[in-house]
């Protein structure tokens, strides 16, 4: 026992040594600050708002920043004018955290705090990131804990809880002098009150089947996902460069779902920069998903969030970015000020849009597009 | 018990020769000599600097650890000049053209030698960016840096020292 | 049981320690093109947190985005 406690020590010893004889040292993250204005308009729901990002070295090995980030929304979704009347809210996010950079390794840790009308939630997180095997891989682990609290508008009682976990584990791969892997998995464990306090789902009448009703989903109170991603970036020339991503997910709610992404960076090599991107997104509906049960009831866990039916989605983006000149800027080293434009459309399989009309179940499926818009500039010091 | 040891044995045998031979041309050897050309072209050898301390800096403009060390290795080089000490900014870029642009912007006193076809590079081993190699008056390799990190120029500083004394 | 867990153990060290002396097949003076801005994973952190936020609102999938932490858990 003592010789094997023994061998395993000068193995890790030695492992250690080894691995510290050949080192590129890792570099924390540059000053900068960014300050974006973005808006979502689709499906009958429109959010705006600014997201403003401060990020500066407080020691040579430490880096901190804050976010400040808000959403105003105000929202007629199919949802919202189903069951209910449309509404207007505004939700803020601050976060900040910071960097800790020790030779190889970069230690990471930040706090989020989310805050609306009816719901609050607040997000922990720690990282490790480790360059190991020369420098040509990053090692990334990463956890994260998340307290929300939901309440309803119209309800001061009603509080309930809902605790969340995510743990990551992700790894960047040097292939060639031109390409990069990027692998990441992370699994998520929430617990609690899942669903939305105001969403329904509906049901057959006993005696009319044309006509439904509008009763409360029941959620599971826990959901455990897990999602890989795999990823490349692959060198064209001077700022430009092809990438690409895809990601596999599945929960305990019985979701499927697959996405992957193509785009391409494009450089002028002087003062722009063009980025094309297409991303298609499938997903099969969770178990207790329906558009429309068949009587009160019907099944203990019940759900109608058109986020968990059957449905696919595309979206293109395209992004211009400029440089600024600064040059004759005193404390600025860079900037540039930059706009992207994503169109996102979904087609929905099995939700339908009761707005419509039509015997219950015979409704035209639902489907939306959105503009996404993203105006913002960075300055690097 | 018996297979154990045989295991500790063999991994020894490995894994110390291994991690000998990687550090082991570089404990006492001679620094291997080399030419290169600076930005005017004329051909730069280490041999011209016989009998004094040198320090060989692998740098490049994309690296950030090496653009943060240049100005602090300009300095070393301006205090310990007098003393019998240089300072060779070796630039293992393939285009020097961004390189060109760095200095320009950070002026540096030391001659900056370009090593296109990273020859000096290998020579050297480089492992890391930047690597800071520094060579005695005897033209010995004396000690070798991997990386920067803040704080690494007093290390320099007390070795430049150390070495002028001899 | 001992063996089961030591054995793999003393492999995966030996493997690790022949890994980082495998002589690094992309040489540190080599990775220019890598530095390179449009190699970057995360160049736009804010407007990539917002997209990754926008997705996981529309849909059911969520997780292995590159997002390092936080999250506004909405429901």
């Amino acid at each position: 026992m003592n010789q094997r406690i023994q061998q395993l020590g000068i193995i890790t010893l030695v492992t250690a040594a080894m691995l510290a004889s050949v080192t590129v040292a890792q570099v924390l993250p540059e000053d900068r600050a960014d300050a974006l204005y973005h808006s979502f308009d689709g499906g009958g729901v429109t959010i705006t708002g600014p997201s403003i990002l401060l990020r500066k070295k407080l020691t040579s090995n430490f880096s901190g920043y804050a976010n400040y980030y808000v959403d105003s929304i105000s929202s007629a979704s199919i949802d919202v004018l189903s069951y209910a009347s449309a509404y207007e809210e505004e939700r803020t996010e601050i976060s900040i955290g910071g960097d800790y950079l020790l030779g190889e390794t970069i230690l990471s840790g930040g706090f989020t705090d989310s805050d609306e009308n009816d719901f609050e939630a607040q997000t922990a997180y720690f990282g490790v990131s480790q360059e190991v095997f020369g420098g040509l891989t990053t090692i990334r682990m990463g956890f994260s804990r998340g307290w929300d609290e939901v309440g309803m508008v119209n309800d001061p009682d009603f509080a309930e809880d809902v605790d969340r976990r995510s743990y990551r584990l992700g790894a960047t791969q040097v292939i060639t002098k031109n390409l990069l892997l990027n692998f990441e998995f992370e699994g998520i464990t929430d617990e609690g009150f899942l669903n939305n306090p105001y969403r329904k789902v509906r049901y057959r009448d006993a005696v009319d089947p044309s006509i439904f009703h509008w009763e409360e989903e029941v959620y599971p109170n826990t959901r455990t996902s897990s999602a890989f991603s795999l990823g490349g970036r692959y060198f064209v020339q001077p700022g430009s460069a092809v990438y690409g991503s895809a990601r596999i997910f599945n929960d305990t709610w019985g979701i499927d779902a697959w996405d992957a992404q193509l785009g391409y960076t494009y450089s002028t090599q002087g003062s722009w920069l063009f980025d094309y991107s297409y991303r298609y997104y499938t997903q099969t509906g969770a178990d207790f998903y329906s558009d429309l049960f068949d009587y009160s009831e019907q099944q203990n866990f019940r759900g109608r969030d058109k986020e968990l039916s059957t449905f696919t989605g595309h979206s293109i983006r395209l992004g211009i970015s400029y440089e600024i000149p600064v040059a004759s800027w005193k404390f600025v080293e860079r900037g540039t000020a930059n706009f992207n434009y994503d169109y996102m459309f979904f087609n929905y399989d099995d939700f339908r849009n009761v707005l419509e009309g039509g015997a219950a179940g015979t409704e035209p499926l639902y489907d939306m597009s959105a503009d996404i818009l993203q105006l913002y500039v960075s300055f690097w010091f | 018990m018996d297979l154990a040891y045989q295991f500790k044995q063999k991994i020894l045998l490995i894994i110390v020769p291994l991690l000998v031979a990687t550090m082991a041309w570089a404990a006492t050897d001679v620094a291997p000599d080399f030419s290169l050309p600076d930005a005017t072209g004329a051909v730069v050898s280490l041999q011209d600097f016989d009998g004094q301390v040198v320090l060989i800096n692998f740098w490049a403009s994309w690296c950030g650890p090496c653009r943060e060390e240049m100005p602090l290795l300009d300095e070393l080089h301006k205090r310990y000049e007098s003393l019998g000490f240089t300072m060779l900014g070796v630039n293992v870029e393939e285009d020097s053209a961004a390189a060109k642009k760095f200095l320009q912007g950070t002026a540096v006193s030391f001659p900056i030698l370009f090593d296109r076809e990273n020859n000096v590079s290998k020579l050297y081993d480089v492992i890391a960016m930047p690597s800071s190699v520094l060579v005695g008056r005897d033209g010995t390799v004396r000690y070798i840096h991997h990386g920067y990190e803040p704080g690494n120029e007093n290390d320099y500083q007390d070795q430049i020292r150390q070495l002028i004394r001899e | 049981m001992y063996k089961i867990i030591l054995y793999p153990c003393l492999l995966l060290f030996l493997l690790l320690s022949a890994c980082s002396n495998v002589e690094p097949w992309v040489k540190p003076y080599e990775r220019a093109n890598l530095a390179d801005e449009a190699m970057l994973l995360e160049r736009n952190p804010v407007s990539a947190a917002y997209l990754i936020h926008v997705h996981e609102s529309r849909e059911g999938a969520r997780g292995a985005s590159g997002r390092t932490g936080g999250g506004c858990g909405c429901n």
